[in-house]
């Protein structure tokens, strides 16, 4: 038998000065390149720095945080925002506890977030410390809620359950309150704004129109014609109306059409708007996945006896939507940041609360771009997190490895 | 009752069966009849209609003309026998079609548990004994992506068991398999036909079908052209395509 001598491993990349050397200075003009461009990033790091920290004023911000958060609702009621809240920390925790992977990414960023905001070095009198300690609750109960869903005797529908209850509950009945109520006074939605609207519409959008997407979907490829024909009809028109004229006739034609005391409130006129919007384009990026499934999945699961819903809801469905993941993640994006066209409605969603808070007085009105970084930035954390959270849905799904 | 029927009445009639796929005719007029436990082997040129015709049988493709008789149950636009049809009958595909995004097990569990209304107990206990029956117990809890083809297939054989039916039908079973994982395949089908299964199986493994098959028949443009014993096709076919087409695929 012929020995094969075994051969030295190839040196590994260089590491320090010498991948600097190799990389950055290996030609005269490669350095002179490097040079230049070095100090171009170090003079921009410095303005970029010395304008926050100096240049930049921030008081539109600093002298009502809440604003930003909240809008106008009243601040004596500001506990039943802070309930809601702890109810969604706990959840998630829970869902973390539950589904593992799946929401794990998402919990961790909540209870990042919420730590970083309560220890925030703001001083402002309207951040007191009773808000703070509040807000610090929510990471602890994010945890609590991990250990209680890892317990064997809760299981996904329960958990399932609580969040239809909590997502109902909050927007129908903690938040608004009652007439004549004392514990839960009402509070009307023209008070309701800030990043507590965004995030309403954004969740109620997507949550809403996803399951009317998928029904639209499946309508649009069902032989029944005028199941068929209503779903075309749906997407198509919704499809070729801007977004903004959808919301103005939500608005005001809604308004016109139905007698005043049938008079839906504007938030979930808005909502409504989004949410048909939304389905349509929800439909198109299902109707992709469904066409990707081969015909012999369905022709197998006819063969095995399957009845058509069944076949639909265990065989089509759950391998089409995972094919979509990322498509349906990116509209939901969009459809994030699109909530902010409801600032032309009169509703002050973040953006809306934005520009308010600009007019405020003359000292204000110079200081856009503070405030517009401020809401840019804000937009940016929810929304690079959500392509990050597909990321990690799509890896635990194991899309593309079939 | 149905002990009586096994013995006059065959369990699949199929008279005078028309299909056209738009205008083009894809059968002119088939027919067969099969006995409980019988095995049937379907053969012929790419094209001639065979594939076409077992997917009559559990009506994957609807029959424009003629009759099909499954077990006493005549399929026709009625949903509930059709459904009826569907439970009696399994079928193998020649491109597996397990459904990806489940283990083996749900693969197989699926349709006892949602159509038979089995316990998932119940399903579990007999999809690892038709695991066991086809040499895979290990794979259970696998997902189809990481099996072998002739893994997959065998699984597939396994889930079509599983609903218990009193017929299988097998398309192609072996046509998209690896040349060494064809008998693996081969060998469980054997063993079923052996046990008193009635099969319909298209085929191009004349071995398999001069070892187990009762009946052989050959179909070309739309039509049984000649059948017989696996000792009349073989070893004295009367026509002259026959003849044609069985040295072509016997030559190798």
């Amino acid at each position: 038998m012929t020995v094969i001598p075994q051969e030295s491993a190839p040196p590994s990349p260089p590491g320090g000065l010498e991948w600097i050397r190799k990389n950055l200075f290996s030609t005269w003009y490669n350095s002179l390149l490097t040079i230049a461009g070095g100090t171009l990033v170090y003079f921009t790091l410095i303005n970029i720095i010395t304008w926050i920290f100096k240049t930049a004023d921030w008081r539109p911000i600093t002298v009502a945080p809440l604003l930003y958060l909240i809008g106008q609702y009243p601040r004596e009621e500001l506990w039943r925002v802070g309930i809601s809240m702890l109810m969604i920390s706990f959840l998630v925790g829970m869902s973390w506890g539950v589904w593992k992977r799946y929401v794990r990414s998402f919990a961790i960023f909540l209870g990042i977030l919420f730590t970083v905001l309560a220890v925030f070095p703001l001083e402002t009198p309207t951040i007191t410390l009773p808000i703070r300690i509040f807000v610090l609750i929510n990471p602890f109960l994010i945890y609590f809620g991990y250990r209680i869903g890892r317990t064997k005797r809760v299981l996904g529908r329960h958990v399932a359950t609580l969040w239809l209850v909590a997502l109902l509950l909050i927007p129908l009945v903690i938040l608004p309150g009652f007439d004549n109520s004392s514990l839960l006074p009402k509070v009307p939605t023209t008070v309701w704004g800030g990043l507590m609207i965004t995030l309403l519409l954004s969740v109620g959008g997507i949550v809403l129109s996803f399951p009317f997407g998928i029904l639209l979907a499946l309508g649009r490829r069902s032989s029944l014609p005028m199941v068929k024909l209503f779903s075309i009809f749906f997407i198509e028109t919704v499809r070729a109306v801007p977004l903004v004229t959808i919301l103005f006739m939500f608005s005001v034609l809604l308004a016109l059409f139905l007698p005043t005391e049938a008079r839906i409130d504007r938030v979930i006129r808005a909502l409504m708007g989004i949410v048909f919007f939304s389905a349509a384009y929800t439909a198109e990026n299902v109707r992709g996945g469904l066409q990707a499934i081969p015909p012999g999945q369905v022709e197998a699961a006819k063969a095995v006896g399957l009845k058509n819903f069944h076949t639909t809801v265990l065989i089509v469905l759950p391998q089409a939507l995972r094919l979509v993941i990322p498509n349906i993640v990116g509209q939901f994006i969009s459809l994030f940041k699109d909530t902010t066209l409801v600032y032309i409605v009169g509703i002050n969603d973040l953006l809306g609360i934005g520009n308010a808070v600009l007019n405020l007085n003359s000292e204000f009105v110079r200081l856009q771009m503070e405030v517009y970084l401020f809401i840019a930035i804000i937009f940016w954390i929810f929304s690079y997190f959500m392509s990050y959270a597909s990321l990690q849905l799509e890896k635990a799904l194991g899309v593309g490895e079939r | 009752m149905s002990e009586q029927n096994k013995d006059d009445k065959p369990i699949i009639i199929a008279r005078d069966v028309h299909k056209w796929f738009d205008n083009f005719q894809a059968l002119k007029g088939v027919s067969m009849e099969v006995q409980s436990g019988e095995v049937v082997v379907i053969f012929g040129p790419s094209g001639s209609g065979k594939s076409t015709f077992i997917r009559t049988l559990n009506r994957l493709e609807e029959h424009q003309r003629g009759t099909i008789i499954i077990d006493g149950i005549e399929l026709s636009h009625d949903v509930r026998n059709i459904e009826r049809v569907r439970r009696e009958i399994g079928m193998v595909f020649q491109q597996f079609n397990l459904f990806p995004h489940l283990t083996v097990l749900q693969n197989i569990t699926l349709a006892p548990i949602w159509v038979r209304k089995w316990s998932k107990e119940k399903a579990e206990e007999i999809a690892m004994q038709l695991l066991e029956r086809v040499g895979i117990p290990e794979q259970a809890n696998k997902f189809p992506g990481q099996l072998s083809g002739g893994q997959q297939q065998r699984v597939a054989i396994a889930r079509a068991l599983a609903m218990q039916p009193k017929i299988m039908l097998f398309d192609e079973p072996t046509s998209a398999l690896d040349p060494e994982m064809i008998k693996e395949v081969l060998d469980v089908m054997v063993e079923l036909a052996k046990s008193g299964m009635t099969m319909v199986v298209v085929t191009h493994e004349m071995g398999f079908a001069r070892a187990v098959a009762h009946r052989m028949y050959f179909f070309d443009v739309g039509m049984i052209v000649e059948s017989g014993t696996p000792d009349q096709i073989f070893k004295n076919p009367q026509g002259d395509r026959t003849k044609l087409f069985l040295s072509q695929i016997l030559e190798h």
